[in-house]
This record gives structure tokens, C-alpha cells and sequence, in this order.
């Protein structure tokens, strides 16, 4: 039963032009009816689930820093009366560094909340400004040593493989990063989704993408420099040191049980997937007339269930081990993943195995989506 | 019965687009065969096919009674032959049933190579040749200029042409009068036992196989028991008659007389063109001479695009032969391409016309593969095997190379007739093709140009070149002139180190590499990146002749997957997945199917 509960805020001040999550712009928000509302969705989900501790809670968003200290200590309250909290859980919040969010740390650290993410995406003032971002270049550095005062763990985003962007621009830009001391970056290539400003940009020639070859030396960089730095990636964009991964968000690639409630959140519970109603407004009429924000309750099959671990885990430097998803999901390794592309590919250098464990080397990290194209075993997918 | 000397047997010689099937259908309506409401364009012409490309792919004959100007009535048999080279045996069978000919000229266009091979043809069956100059009506007519050419390039006295615009009906009486006082009726004796040419057969869903017979002794009449001379079966005539062109049926046809029968048979293999009738009892000694086995020339794979389409493919060329006995086929399985048939046509255009048919009269979508001809190949004896010669039709099923004695192929005497302006350039095509130039004349602004081509040359994409640096304006004819020793090798193209069956051939040694390097190139466009660099080489043997490479691809990759929402990914691998289910691999690199129809498509350059 789940340990992870992930708990979603889907408002924005602004939409950023590359994001394509679960967000919405509104003006004057209702906090004591979210608080209710979000209050209900967890008692709903605390019942369906049952009670073993939580060892980790994210906020995620949405902005949830723009969320009022007391709402997350109330939820916080909650959950622990409800599941219990196991010793050391770690509970983030994702923050955008404004000076006005900041200002607000102290008390959310005062609430329980003991790791931030923060959404700098930059260092660099222009760049801000392309990703339409809300903070400068300097409030996003005070933002950063404000969290670095407040939480014992502190991470931070940056948005690379940006249009144009150099590799002696990565390089200096990357640096800086390093140099702040953080114990874990997430280091996204910028991709352009469907429905975001820049997929229209990019349909009407107003933004260019960066090429393949430039953006895969960007990524191999990347890789050098974050492990030269001690921060090597732990998944495809998330560094830390050893021991300072995210938890919580480590039981999604490992496929473990997790609790989602809020607007668009999803959540793995006993080989069922919950889905939630995205749009704010539905969600709260679900709550009103249900007692819960669920729009959809599916039970996965052994083989989706397989397939899904399969794309979570070899995302992860660890990998899969295929003997464990073999049991846990009564099927024989040869119907999970294709022996002979396998080998293949070991031979390749692109996948090594230990015994029945798997995983993606450094070198295939950047193609992982071909790779489990070919890994995958048609009968999972057909499935 | 006919009198002999009130009978005339001919048929029309003409370039594509000068007006036979026009001057057909205005000597029918003249002589009141149809009438203006029946008459659709073309009569000639039953197939959709040849209508629309306005060739002839078998023989159809009309019947007209002419009331000459000399008061009497005449029983004209029009031939329309095929009017291609790859049908030659049918046309010369066509032919012989004949005493004489039109020769029908384009007032604009003048002599082609075509109509030369035809009117040659016609002269050896010691034809008498009416010259008829058509489409006087054109602005840009020039038919004293014709006439001239008639005379210096075939050698005919054209002072007696008719001139004629089918179109407009001018002429045609003239025409037929030239036929009756020109044309000899033909010879034969009555009281003779049977002999009748086959001339053509086809199936017909309601008669079954329709038998087009010329009698040359002797009488065939409705209840007869008839014997086929070359192909041993006996039959039991049904049905005797004429096509007017609609169908008459008469008590019998007597000697030098041109009609069908219909004997209950199933299948057109049974009624094999140039076979000879005659009755069981008291039937002809002899066969007429000049009967031939169609042989296949010209050989290439058929598979469907859908693979679930193959019984229906089976299907669909098994009624085609029914029609059609002088294509061969059997199956054939391509790691590539599935399952499929191997088939031999007459020439190109006999391929291009059952491959046309099969896509639109039975609705098949389907992959043709290079077309090759037929090899002969000479193998030294071995430990287990003695010296022995094979005929090689698939590249596929090449031998042991170390067992290879000599090779030969098939070379063809090509005519090509041309205004002199591409000349130049049409010589420069028939070299790169390893031909070799026999004749070179001019006559009046225009080349007429003869060369000894290798077959397998010819097939590649012969044509289609010819066509495009000539703009259309080149006239191209073939006749096989038998096996030569060539200097052939085979050549396979590798992708990822693994041969790809579909794709090999057999070349020239000198031409192989820019063969290969053509094909390579042009896979490496048509492959999709991989996650590892994949070589595409052409190799002979163990030796690489050409290589391309392409490159790993080097990023695909969703940058940003947390929240728990795993839907697109799935969704994503789930569309991976169902692309790579159309595809083919080879040494672990999947080619889609698209890539082997556009790689194996003819004549692109």
C-alpha cells in the first residue's frame, strides 16, 4: 500500500510557453474551500488505501509555493493523523523562487515541509524573459540561498537545450549551478510539447529547435560535468549525490503504490490506476458531489502493469531487476523484454546486465525511448 | 460457303496513336457492321486496358460484307494484331491467317520504329501492303513527305497511298476498295481434310475459351470432334460463327475463311496460339508449320503490399492465366516481402499490362520487383554433381559462384527511330547500357539507329530513360537475337552486414558498381536512423563494390517524466511499436516496407 502521496496545486500566476502540466490561471481562489476540498480528497484516498506510514509527500503543481503556509500545514496535519508519518519522510514542495514565494519559506518549513525543488530554470536574465518566467536572474539566486537557510534539502531546476544555446553557454552555465552546493539538480532538455505556446511558435517558424547532434554534446556534457561535481543523474534528468535522490519521486521509476489527490492527479494503488478530473472546477463539483476528485479507477493488467515499471525503471541508472518483476508480476522474463534485442544491445554498449538486473548505460540514456521501443516485449505493449 | 475469290483476310499495321483502332471502327460502321448507336470508340478494343493506352494485347477480327464498285459483295475479315514486340509469336500467328495488309502512317508523325518491325514482319509473311496515309486533316500533315518516307525507309511504292483522316471519315471507301482490288483472296482446298490455325483464344465467362481460328482446308462445323495437333486433347465443337463484331453463328467456316469456335474447354492453356486443328477421323497428317511454346523473357517477384491480400493475389493471377497462357508463375517467399509469386512475361510491357490488371481489375496493391531476364548458366561438375547447364530466374536461386563456368544472357537487336536533335544522347544511353551500335541512318531530320543491347540492360530502366532525353519524340523496338557470354556477376546489398534477398541482382561486372552505389544511396535515405550506425554496402562475392552509411541516431528521449503520469509514454511506445509491426529486419535493422517499394521501383533515377 502506497508510502507516496503526492498532493497537486494547479494554479500559476502566468502559463509558462513550455509547460504542458496540469495548470490554470485564476484569479481570486477560494483557499478555505480548497483546503476543504483537498482535505476530503485525502480522507477519501486515506480509506481506499489503508494505513501504513508515509515516508514521503510532494507538492507539486501547478505552483504550490503560491499555496498559503497554513493550507500545507493543514494538510500535512491531516495526512499524518490519517497514514502516520514513518521516521525521516520527506516531505518537498515545488517552489518558484519570487521574492514573494520566498518570503513565505521560514513558515513552510515551519509546517513540516523539509526539501524544496525550486523552478529556476536559468541563470541567465534573457532566458528567464524566453521562458517566460516570473522571476529575474538575481531573485532567483536570493530565493535559492533563502532555501538553502530554511530546508535541510534543497533542489533546483534548470531547462537546457534551449534554442541556440552553446556548448561554452551550457558549460559556464552549469557551473555556476554546481558551485551553489545543492545536493540534487533536475536538468530538463527543453522538448516542446503539443498544446504550449512554443508548439505554435515552432509551427509558425518562430522558434527554432536545437539539433539532434548539438543537443545530444549538450546532454553528454551534462553527464561529465554533473558526475565530475559529484552530482551524478540517478534518471535521465535528476542528479544527486548518493543518498540525497528524491524519495518520493524515486517510487514512481521503482513503480511502487503512491497516493495522488488534487486536480489531474494520478496515483498506483493494488494494480489499479486513479486518475483524477484536471480541470479545477470539475474536480471540486467531484469533490462536492462524491466526496472525492476521482474521474477514473482502472484495474492494469499484469502486463501493463510490467510495461509501465519497465518505462519507469530504465529510466533509472539502477535499472530494472527482472527477476523481482517477474515475480511480482507472474510473468517469465521472456515474455517482459525481447532476449535477442537484449543482447543486441548489450553488445552495443547501449544496456548491461548483472545477473537479471538491467539498465540503460550512460551512452543510451539519451535514446531511452528507442531503446525500450526495442527492449519491450510486443506482447506488453499489445497487451 | 464463300466463293475463295470473294474473300479478303488483312490486317493493320500502325504506330500507337495513328489511328488503327479509328480506321477500324470507320471501315465497321462503313460497311453497316454497327450501327452510329452501337458503335462505341474503339470497338477493336475490349479491354479497359488497351483502350486506354490504345495497344492491341489480342488479336480481335470483324467480319464486314462490302459491296464493292464492281457489284459485288465481299467477305472482308479484318485482323487487329497486337501491336507490340512482346507478343511478336502472337502477331506473326496473326499474320499468317492473313494474305495482306494496311499499313496506316500519321500524316504528322510519319514512319516509327514500330511500325517498321511490323511492316517487316508482314512482308516475310509475303503480305501485299496497302499504304494508307491518315490524319490528312491535321494542320501539320504532311503526307507527301510520308509517302516519301514509306518509300525510302520500307522500300514500298506508296504512289497508290490512300490518304485518309479516319476521324473525319475521308477515305474509307477508297481503303476498302484498295483492299478488294489489292489484297489476294486466299487459297484452299474443300474436299481436304481439316487444317485450321489457332490464331488466338481467350476466355470469356459465358462461351468459356473462344478459339480464333483461320481455316486454310477443308470445313469446321458445329458438332465435330476436333483434335489439337500440338497439344493432344480432343474436343467437341459447339459452337462455329464470326464476329460482326457482335457474335453470328454460322454452320461452318470454310477454307480461307476467319471465324471462332468454342469446343467446351475450361482453360486457355488448352488452346495454345499456333496450334493446328483438324478433326479426329480422317483428320490432317501434318501440323502447319511454325508452331512455338510461349517462352518467357522477362521474370520479376509480385507480392502484395498487405500481406493478408496473398490468397487473393493467388486467386487473381490464377484467373488472369486463365486468359492469358503465355505467363508463367510460382510462388515465392521473400524474408523481405513475404509471400509472393515469381512471374515471366513475354517482355516489359506484357509485365506492365498483367501487373496493371491485377492492381485494377482485381484491386491488389502490390510490390514489383526489378524486373530480370533469364540466365544461362554453365556449371562445372562437382564432387557430388556432374557438368551441367541451368536456366537462372531468380537472383535469388543464384548457384555456387565457385561452380560458375560461362554465363549468358539474353541480347535484343534494338531499333530506335528518333529526331536527330536527341541522337546524341540516346547513343550516349545505348553505350552505358554496353550496346553495340550496328546501323546508323538518317533520313530527313530523323535517325534511325539499330543496337545489340544485353536484355538485363534493357529492363532496368531502358525505357523510361529513352523516354525522358528524348521528351517522348524516341520510337524503341526489340527483337531477341539469342544468348551471349557476358561477364555477370551477382550482387547483394547488405544492410547491417545482412543480405537483403528482395534487393539483389544480377549485373555486369562493369557496370556493378554504380549500380550499387545508386542502390546504396538510396536506402540510406529510405532507412530510418537507428540507435547504432548501420553500413549498407553492395558487395560481389566477399568484396564491397559500394558503401553508405547511416548514422546512430543520437537523441529520443522524454526529458521529463515524474508526477506519476505515465499515459503519454505508454502511448508513445504503444505507436513505436505498431510502426515497427509493418516493418522487415534485417541484421536487426527494420526497414519499412515503403523503403523496398521505393527502392525496387523501376526507373527512377
Amino acid at each position: 500500500m502506497p508510502r507516496a502521496l503526492y498532493i497537486h496545486w494547479p494554479f500559476c500566476l502566468a502559463k509558462c510557453p513550455y509547460c504542458d502540466f496540469n495548470s490554470h490561471v485564476r484569479a481570486g481562489i477560494d483557499h478555505a474551500l480548497w483546503q476543504e476540498a483537498l482535505l476530503t480528497d485525502l480522507r477519501h484516498e486515506a480509506q481506499a488505501t489503508g494505513e501504513e506510514a508515509l515516508d514521503s509527500i510532494f507538492f507539486g503543481g501547478g505552483t504550490p509555493s503560491l499555496m498559503p503556509p497554513a493550507l500545507v500545514a493543514a494538510l500535512l496535519a491531516e495526512a499524518e493523523k490519517l497514514w502516520g508519518f514513518a521516521p525521516g519522510i520527506e516531505i518537498t514542495l515545488e517552489a518558484n523562487p519570487t521574492s514573494v514565494e520566498a518570503a513565505n519559506f521560514e513558515q513552510l518549513a515551519s509546517a513540516g515541509v523539509n526539501r524544496v525543488s525550486l523552478g529556476i530554470q536559468s541563470l541567465d536574465a534573457d532566458v528567464l524573459k524566453f521562458l517566460g518566467r516570473q522571476h529575474s536572474a538575481g531573485e532567483g539566486l536570493e530565493a535559492l540561498a533563502t532555501a538553502q537557510r530554511h530546508f535541510e534539502r534543497v533542489s533546483f531546476d534548470l531547462i537546457y537545450a534551449r534554442p541556440g544555446q552553446s556548448l561554452a553557454a551550457w558549460t559556464d552555465e552549469l557551473g555556476r549551478a554546481l558551485s551553489f552546493g545543492t545536493e540534487h539538480l533536475s536538468l530538463y532538455q527543453l522538448t516542446i510539447e503539443p498544446g504550449t505556446r512554443f508548439a505554435t511558435d515552432l509551427r509558425r517558424g518562430r522558434l527554432t529547435e536545437l539539433g539532434e547532434d548539438e543537443a545530444a554534446d549538450l546532454f553528454a556534457l551534462t553527464q561529465e560535468m554533473t558526475a565530475a561535481a559529484g552530482l551524478a543523474a540517478y534518471e535521465i534528468s535528476n542528479h544527486a549525490r548518493p543518498g540525497a535522490e528524491s524519495r518520493h519521486n524515486l517510487t514512481y521509476w521503482r513503480y511502487r503504490d503512491y497516493a495522488g489527490i488534487g486536480p489531474g492527479a494520478h496515483g498506483r494503488r493494488g494494480g489499479s490506476a486513479t486518475v483524477r478530473h484536471k480541470k479545477p472546477e470539475n474536480w471540486l463539483r467531484s469533490i462536492a458531489e462524491h466526496g472525492h476528485g476521482i474521474s477514473e479507477t482502472r484495474r492494469l493488467g499484469m502486463r501493463e502493469q510490467a510495461m509501465e515499471s519497465l518505462l519507469m525503471g530504465l529510466r533509472l541508472a539502477e535499472g530494472v531487476d527482472l527477476a523481482a518483476l517477474s515475480e511480482r508480476f507472474s510473468l517469465p522474463i521472456d515474455a517482459m523484454i525481447d532476449a535477442d534485442r537484449l543482447g543486441v544491445y548489450e553488445h552495443l554498449g547501449l544496456v548491461e546486465r548483472h545477473r537479471d538486473r538491467i539498465k540503460a548505460t550512460s551512452a543510451a540514456m539519451p535514446l531511452l525511448d528507442g531503446l525500450l521501443a526495442e527492449l519491450v516485449s510486443g506482447e506488453l505493449v499489445e497487451a | 460457303m464463300t466463293d475463295l475469290s470473294l474473300i479478303r483476310n488483312f490486317s493493320i499495321i500502325a504506330h500507337i496513336d495513328h489511328g488503327k483502332s479509328t480506321l477500324a471502327d470507320r471501315l465497321i460502321q462503313f460497311t453497316g457492321g454497327l450501327t452510329d448507336r452501337e458503335m462505341q470508340e474503339q470497338v477493336l478494343d475490349n479491354m479497359d486496358i488497351e483502350r486506354e493506352r490504345g495497344i492491341t494485347i489480342k488479336a480481335q477480327t470483324v467480319r464486314l460484307d462490302y459491296t464493292a464498285k464492281d457489284g459485288k459483295t465481299y467477305q472482308l475479315n479484318l485482323m487487329d494484331t497486337p501491336g507490340h514486340v512482346d507478343f511478336a509469336y502472337e502477331v506473326s500467328r496473326s499474320l499468317a491467317a492473313c494474305e495482306g495488309a494496311l499499313l496506316v502512317v500519321d500524316a504528322a508523325q510519319g514512319v516509327e520504329a514500330q511500325t517498321l518491325a511490323n511492316v517487316y514482319q508482314s512482308i516475310e509473311h509475303d503480305h501485299e501492303i496497302v499504304p494508307v496515309i491518315n490524319k490528312i486533316d491535321l494542320p501539320a500533315a504532311e503526307p507527301e513527305q510520308v509517302r516519301a518516307e514509306i518509300e525510302d525507309i520500307i522500300g514500298l511504292d506508296a504512289s497508290e497511298a490512300v490518304l485518309t483522316s479516319a476521324k473525319s471519315g475521308i477515305g474509307i471507301e477508297e481503303v476498302l476498295e484498295a483492299v478488294v482490288a489489292k489484297i489476294p483472296p486466299p487459297q484452299g482446298e474443300r474436299d481436304s481434310p481439316l487444317k485450321a490455325s489457332l490464331v488466338d483464344s481467350w476466355y470469356d465467362p459465358y462461351l468459356g475459351v473462344v478459339i480464333l481460328v483461320r481455316v486454310l482446308s477443308g470445313v469446321l462445323k458445329k458438332g465435330q470432334q476436333i483434335k489439337f495437333m500440338q497439344g493432344g486433347t480432343e474436343h467437341l465443337v459447339d459452337r462455329v460463327g464470326c464476329m460482326r463484331p457482335k457474335i453470328e453463328q454460322l454452320p461452318e467456316l470454310g477454307p480461307g475463311e476467319i471465324g471462332f469456335i468454342t469446343a467446351q474447354i475450361k482453360e486457355v492453356e488448352q488452346a495454345r496460339v499456333g496450334d493446328t486443328i483438324t478433326t479426329v477421323k480422317g483428320g490432317a497428317e501434318k501440323a502447319l508449320p511454325g508452331y512455338r511454346e510461349p517462352q518467357a523473357v522477362v521474370f520479376c517477384g509480385l507480392f502484395p503490399v498487405d500481406a493478408a491480400d496473398f490468397e487473393k493475389l493467388r486467386e487473381s493471377i490464377g484467373k488472369l492465366r486463365l486468359n492469358d497462357a503465355s505467363f508463367t508463375y510460382e510462388m515465392e517467399s521473400s524474408a523481405a516481402l513475404g509471400f509472393g509469386f515469381r512471374a515471366g512475361f513475354l517482355g516489359l510491357l506484357h509485365l506492365e499490362i498483367i501487373q496493371e490488371r491485377l492492381t485494377r481489375e482485381y484491386d491488389l496493391d502490390l510490390i514489383t520487383t526489378a524486373p530480370s531476364v533469364v540466365y544461362r548458366i554453365h556449371l562445372t561438375k562437382s564432387k557430388n554433381d556432374d557438368a551441367r547447364t541451368i536456366e537462372l530466374h531468380n537472383p535469388a536461386d543464384y548457384p555456387d559462384p565457385t561452380r560458375i563456368d560461362t554465363i549468358e544472357e539474353p541480347w535484343i537487336k534494338a531499333t530506335i527511330y528518333t529526331p536527330d536533335e536527341y541522337l546524341g544522347a540516346i547513343l550516349k544511353l545505348c553505350q552505358d547500357r554496353r550496346g553495340v551500335q550496328t546501323n546508323l541512318t538518317y533520313v530527313g531530320g530523323r535517325a534511325q539507329v539499330t543496337y545489340e543491347l544485353p536484355l538485363n540492360e534493357v529492363v532496368f530502366d531502358f525505357y523510361d530513360r529513352l523516354k525522358s532525353i528524348s521528351r517522348g519524340y524516341a520510337s524503341f523496338d526489340y527483337e531477341q537475337i539469342g544468348l551471349r557470354d557476358g561477364d555477370l556477376v551477382k550482387m547483394n546489398i547488405l544492410v547491417n552486414n545482412e543480405p537483403v534477398d528482395a534487393l539483389s541482382m544480377i549485373v555486369h561486372r562493369g557496370v556493378a558498381e554504380a549500380r550499387g552505389r545508386h542502390m546504396c544511396e538510396r536506402l540510406k535515405d529510405l532507412i530510418p536512423r537507428h540507435l547504432f550506425k548501420i553500413p549498407i554496402q553492395a558487395a560481389i562475392g566477399g568484396k564491397v563494390v559500394a558503401r553508405e552509411t547511416i548514422s546512430a541516431m543520437r537523441k529520443d528521449v522524454t526529458a521529463k517524466c515524474y508526477g506519476g503520469d505515465i499515459t503519454r509514454k505508454k502511448k508513445l511506445l504503444e505507436k513505436q511499436k505498431k510502426g515497427k509491426a509493418k516493418m522487415r529486419e534485417y541484421g536487426n535493422v527494420s526497414i519499412p516496407q515503403e523503403a523496398f517499394i521505393a527502392a525496387l521501383r523501376m526507373g527512377e533515377e
